[in-house]
């Protein structure tokens, strides 16, 4: 039988909803075309190569590819029903999990091996062939990853791996002058400066030949910004306010003109707060800065890790497969911190332009959408968490429309281990074990590529470092891996992140040397050069580092679970290098020392003049009156519901949810944190939260503290330990080539230390993410706002004692705890309308802040408090209105004069204040045992349906508030 | 103490939290691998209690749990209709349910009738939800007063005791002409109550039973109300409410008490 493709079709029976049909068309219309499809029909395609008679095909197709139930079939391509047709198939190469589930399908059905390809047909009612081309360009695929045909396709066969291997080289670098190593730096995507070159060069004339490719990439990827962070780590000369009272800090040099000078700005700063607190009594930090997550202790058994990862690049370019591997790959550090911990849930912050303000066709070159790219981002995290069955319960999304050409994805993910397995390291004579997805071309130069900036034709140069994940390829690793580990069979273990196999054995071997044979690699097609397997990036697999004698056991795991194992070499060299082969050739030696302690130090000038971020834009729109603003402030993106976001996550898989991310009798309510009990018959809990401040952009060390201060404060108010708070640190910049860029930097990462130092909070991990910019086909760079993400971990000693911030009964006394002050700077209602008075940006104070939240976390502790809400995005009138709406409740506010104009009362977004919900009956003790703590009554819950000041007369319906909120995300 | 078996495999995630809602309940769980079981079907035998696990099987390649019902449906259904037979309950949440559909064992023969020798197709489907988006919340639920199901059987819930949460993608059960043969034969374990039907199956269906009431699908997850702080609105119950069992744990404590008379019998 000859080896043909054949065409099977699957769409709902005529009399059956086409829920994925109307999705299509809903997300057609959102495109503002001039016509817009009446209705679109969707049909599953697969494409099945092999040698199968019709008859097979048939039997395939009705018992495996359709449901008698709900379904029809049509083997072939049924003739167009609608005006107009299209076809989106994934490009050859990119990753396709349906088809691979399919073809092990068909292998246990009929014993036939098949190569199988899925694609979706759509017919579209009331279109043009020109209309719904550009609807396909434009919502149903992306041509990064897909093509789109107008015609059912079918190939007479599929295509197969490309080019051959070219015979590894020396590259003659030798006699190069510096304008031609800068060329062959860029033109080889190796990303590196020309002092970077320039020691490259000296090291291979001291060896007397030239490197030859595979190890200039290997430099290339060790060397990386993304896999060495050489601006955090460099040395920093830095002028501007506030130097001299950073003298005493480790590593900082004050010069005689008033600069300092600071040794490595991340051990100096944010790692160094964290050496302090432990030297200072903090004893349950367990792993930091050292592996792939920081660790700490759960309680006496239990550690736990977290950590988290941006994936901004790949995500501007086909944002469903960029976040869906940036979560797919914080995942793996879990699984490859210490021994390897079990993952419990992960989190996700999104910053992206405004959806509402630029019209679809009117984007920068090069940019997508930002409704498109939010919606896929979304769905990307979605699939990937929800199919590992990790919950995945906190997150945030910003909005500002310097993300355009650069949105941001951070994703986060917690695990558990056993305290006693919190490190491993490879012994000499171990095996360079591969576990898990087969290599293939997708993902080449990911950390070099992450490491520049974008410009609109990075589409077309860097698709190749676009993938699509397989979150159950890595699930069945994740098993598999635990298993091992439970059974002691492996030494190390890592993942393989940015630069594949060349960072993670660089890494593991760097003690011991290491010896890689790169044909052993399973390979997902033919003809990938050695180089290329060295370098891939391709998702799920993990690197092992195995005693001889564990290997058998190792491969039983593995062939149970249907995990592909690969033994790639053994750790431990005569002079500890780095030998790569491929068969018998040997194509590269590294010398372990020069990899990565060759990286030549530089000197960085950083400055900062008070303001030079820029301001906040304000509309300059008269002022509104204050239902008006309340109202327009709820409808502000950063602010409005996120519940169409947060419902598509799965946040209570594994069972242990005790805090959701939206809580209330309706379901509605903004939780603070998220609560989960990780250990099943233990009370004691995990809270998990973030902080994001960027408002305060005009000066990092503000915008820093304030992030670190509603971390806190989110975690406290759903009853954490403030004094059992580890953070996490994630800085997106755009490049810091520019002094001032690194004046902000300087100034944030001091801030942290300041921060973690006052609120005891210990930094136990972190990550940057620099050069995010976008560079338009005119030449002019959008610079994202520097952006600093802080993520929390807080220990609730028993859960039972949580708290939710749905306003819980009427009567009950609304309370402010905090001071708020007059300043409205870097506040949402300054961005929609003006500062209306004073702009200066409102402060943490280092001394009140902490105290603060000790106190009202005791007072949650005691089971003083009926609930809790951090007051920040917004102001005070928004976290009240959203206390009352989340408990449908209505409340009645009196603010107090304390100096400051009512504009500011209600709307500044000053720090370290929490609103809380008391019992009339609890009020004195409350307010006794706050003493001068400064606290006020604000307010009283009722059961009316309305918001009233009396004092403004202000008087709305909480319906109508609800409605503002809840709508403009509610896609 | 009676034991169960969690059937696990690729994609397949929710089985621990299943394995302990079962320990809760007073049994022992084993996770199973599938390629095990497929390999030895006899091993079934060994257990009181089965458990279909919810996930993503094979990544719900095609649709949801089709792919790992096209490996199990020959092999392992004269497994699972034997353990029923011997009296065997048999709970199959979210991916459970939408493989148990796949495989003939729900909603299996009429009352009176005995089960075919292979799998017979399927005669109900759970379908995209109505959306077609997954969807996480929790759902008010009923149990129909003449259900014969033997894990939802006299669990008299309502308003805040009666909920279940939901979380899925694939959920809106769909049925040809059976939806009047269950509900006459009290097939029907558990419907979503008042308007809260969240992926718009048939009839506010949540999950059917065979006939013998041994085998319950549905698509909400007991297994994930086993404790009162797992329910959405704990922190506004009243403190008496906190000292009832949970309605998810209540339906795995009537299996397992099933199960324990029927190793008693034996």
């Amino acid at each position: 039988m000859p080896i043909v493709v054949h065409r099977v079709e699957v769409r709902p029976r005529p009399d059956e909803l086409d829920p994925r049909g109307d999705a299509a068309r809903r997300d057609a219309e959102s495109l503002g075309l001039p016509r817009t499809p009446s209705r679109i029909e969707t049909a599953a395609v697969y494409l099945i190569e092999g040698e199968l008679s019709e008859q097979q095909v048939q039997r395939v197709a009705g018992v495996l590819l359709a449901d008698p139930v709900m379904e029809v079939v049509t083997v072939g391509a049924a003739p167009p029903v609608a005006d107009a047709l299209i076809e989106v198939h994934p490009l050859p190469g990119v990753m396709d999990p349906d088809a691979e589930a399919v073809e092990s399908a068909v292998r246990a059905m009929l014993g036939i091996e098949v190569r199988v390809r899925t694609a979706r047909r759509f017919d579209l009612h009331g279109v043009d062939a020109a209309t719904a081309r550009r609807v396909a360009e434009e919502s149903l695929a992306n041509p990064v990853i897909h093509a789109i045909h107008d015609t059912p396709y079918r190939p007479e066969s599929f295509a197969t791996g490309g080019r051959l291997p070219p015979r590894p080289s020396a590259v003659v670098i030798e006699d190069m002058d510096d304008a031609t190593l800068a060329r062959l730096s860029r033109d080889a995507h190796l990303f590196l400066s020309v002092p970077e070159m320039k020691a490259v060069q000296a090291e291979y004339r001291l060896l007397g030949r030239d490197p030859t490719e595979i190890e200039l990439e290997t430099i290339a990827q060790t060397w990386s910004e993304h896999c060495v962070h050489k601006t955090l780590k460099a040395t920093i000369s830095y002028r501007g306010p506030d130097a001299s009272s950073w003298a005493g800090r480790p590593g900082h040099e004050p010069g005689p003109d008033g600069s300092i000078t600071i040794h490595n700005l991340l051990r100096s700063t944010i790692a160094a707060a964290t050496e302090k607190l432990i030297a200072d009594g903090i004893d349950w930090c367990l792993s930091v800065f050292v592996d792939n997550a920081g660790v700490i202790a759960f309680d006496d058994d239990q550690a736990i890790c977290f950590k988290v990862e941006t994936h901004n690049h790949p995500s501007a370019l086909e944002p469903y497969g960029g976040a869906a591997t940036g979560i797919g790959g914080c995942i793996r550090d879990i699984i490859g911190t210490g021994l390897g911990a079990r993952p419990i849930a992960s989190t996700d912050v999104f910053c992206v332009a405004h959806p509402d303000r630029w019209k679809h066709g009117e984007l920068p070159s090069g940019c997508l959408h930002p409704r498109r790219i939010l919606t896929q981002i979304v769905a990307g995290v979605r699939d990937y968490g929800n199919r590992m069955g990790i919950p995945t319960l906190n997150g945030a999304v910003w909005f500002d429309d310097d993300y355009v050409g650069n949105p941001l994805v951070y994703c986060g993910c917690v695990g558990i281990m056993p305290q006693e397995m919190v490190s491993g390291e490879p012994i000499t004579g171990d095996r360079i074990v591969v576990l898990g997805g087969r290599t293939g071309r997708d993902g080449i130069h990911g950390a070099t590529f992450s490491s520049s900036e974008l410009t609109g034709t990075h589409a077309d140069e860097f698709s190749h470092a676009v993938q699509i994940g397989n979150a159950v390829t890595e699930k069945k690793l994740l098993e598999a891996i635990i298993e091992a580990r439970d059974e002691g069979l492996y030494h190390a273990i890592t993942d393989c992140g940015a630069g594949g196999f060349s960072s993670a054995v660089g890494e593991m071997g760097q003690c011991l040397g290491a010896e890689v044979r790169l044909e052993r690699a399973p390979l997902k097609y033919a003809g990938l050069s050695p180089t290329e397997i060295w370098i891939s990036e391709a998702q799920e697999r993990m690197v092992l580092a195995v005693p001889p004698e564990s290997i058998e056991r190792l491969g039983a795991i593995c062939r149970l679970h249907e995990v592909e194992m690969c033994e790639l070499g053994h750790f431990g060299t005569d002079d500890q290098a780095l030998i790569i082969r491929h068969g018998h050739q040997e194509i590269g030696r590294l010398s372990m020392e020069f990899l990565h302690e060759g990286l030549p130090k530089t000197t960085r000038e950083a400055v900062w003049l008070r303001g030079s971020a820029g301001r906040g834009r304000g509309s300059g729109k008269a002022t509104p009156e204050l239902g008006e603003a309340l109202r327009g402030l709820l409808s502000h993106p950063n602010i409005a519901s996120k519940r169409w976001i947060i419902r598509q996550y799965d946040h209570e898989v594994q069972g242990a949810s005790v805090v959701k991310p939206l809580v209330g009798p309706d379901g509605e309510g903004p939780s603070d944190a998220a609560v989960i009990q990780p250990v099943p018959g233990s009370t004691r809990g995990l809270a998990i939260a973030n902080g994001l401040a960027t408002g305060l952009r005009a000066d990092p060390y503000v915008m820093t503290l304030a992030a670190i201060d509603e971390c806190v404060r989110n975690l406290v108010c759903v009853g954490a330990d403030p004094s059992r708070i580890a953070v996490l640190d994630n800085f997106c910049w755009p490049s810091c080539h520019e002094p001032k860029r690194l004046g902000e930097l300087v100034r944030a990462a001091e801030a942290c230390y300041d921060g973690a130092i006052a609120y005891r909070t210990p930094f136990i991990s972190g990550k940057d993410s620099l050069n995010n910019q976008f560079t338009t086909d005119d030449g002019t760079t959008i610079e994202i706002p520097p952006t600093l993400l802080i993520s929390g971990l807080g220990i609730v000693t028993d859960v039972g004692r949580c708290i939710t911030m749905d306003a819980k009964a009427p009567g009950h006394r609304l309370l402010l705890v905090g001071t708020t002050g007059g300043d409205m700077g870097g506040s949402h209602y300054e961005m929609l309308y003006g500062a209306g008075g004073d702009a200066a940006l409102p402060r943490v104070d280092l001394e009140s802040g902490p105290n603060i939240a000790r106190a009202v976390a005791e007072l949650i502790a005691a089971g003083l408090v009926r609930s809790a809400h951090d007051c920040s995005d917004g102001g005070l009138l928004v976290a009240a209105t959203e206390m009352a709406m989340a408990g449908n409740l209505g409340l009645e506010l009196d603010i107090p004069d304390d100096g400051a104009s009512l504009l500011a009362r209600c709307f500044s977004e000053a720090p370290s204040r929490y609103l809380l919900e008391v019992a009339p009956a609890s009020l004195d003790t409350v307010q006794a045992s706050l003493g001068t703590i400064p606290h006020t009554v604000i307010g009283t819950f009722n059961e009316s349906t309305c918001l009233t000041l009396p004092a403004a007369a202000l008087d709305i319906p909480i319906a109508d508030l609800l409605t503002a909120w809840l709508h403009p995300l509610d896609w | 103490m009676p034991s169960a078996l969690i059937l696990t495999t690729s994609g397949i995630n929710c089985d621990r939290e299943l394995a302990t809602a079962f320990e809760m309940a007073g049994a022992d769980a084993e996770l199973v691998h599938l390629n095990r079981l497929l390999a030895e079907p006899r091993l079934l035998n060994r257990f009181d209690l089965i458990g279909l696990p919810g996930g993503f099987s094979y990544g719900d390649a095609v649709s949801a749990g089709r792919v790992a019902a096209a490996l199990m449906r020959e092999t392992l259904y004269p497994a699972f209709v034997s353990a029923i037979e011997r009296g065997v309950p048999i709970i199959a949440p979210c991916n459970g349910f939408q493989i148990a559909v796949q495989i003939g064992l729900l909603p299996g023969p009429a009352p009176g009738e005995s089960w075919p020798s292979t799998a017979p197709a399927p005669s109900v489907a759970l379908a995209p939800n109505h959306t077609a988006r997954f969807v996480d919340r929790w759902c008010a639920i009923e149990i129909p007063d003449e259900t014969r199901c033997i894990w939802t059987q006299g669990l008299d819930a309502a308003g805040e005791r009666a909920v279940l949460p939901v979380a899925h993608g694939e959920g809106r059960f769909v049925a040809d002409d059976a939806v009047q043969r269950l509900a006459a034969g009290g097939q029907i374990a558990v419907r979503y109550h008042g308007n809260d039907n969240p992926n718009g199956s048939t009839g506010d269906i949540a999950g059917i039973c065979d006939a013998s009431g041994l085998v319950l699908g549905l698509m909400p997850h007991p297994e994930r109300f086993t404790r009162w702080t797992h329910h959405p609105r704990w922190t506004r119950l009243e403190a008496s409410i906190l000292q009832e069992t949970p309605l998810g744990l209540a339906m795995f404590r009537n299996a397992v008490t099933r199960a324990r008379r029927q190793v008693a019998a034996v």
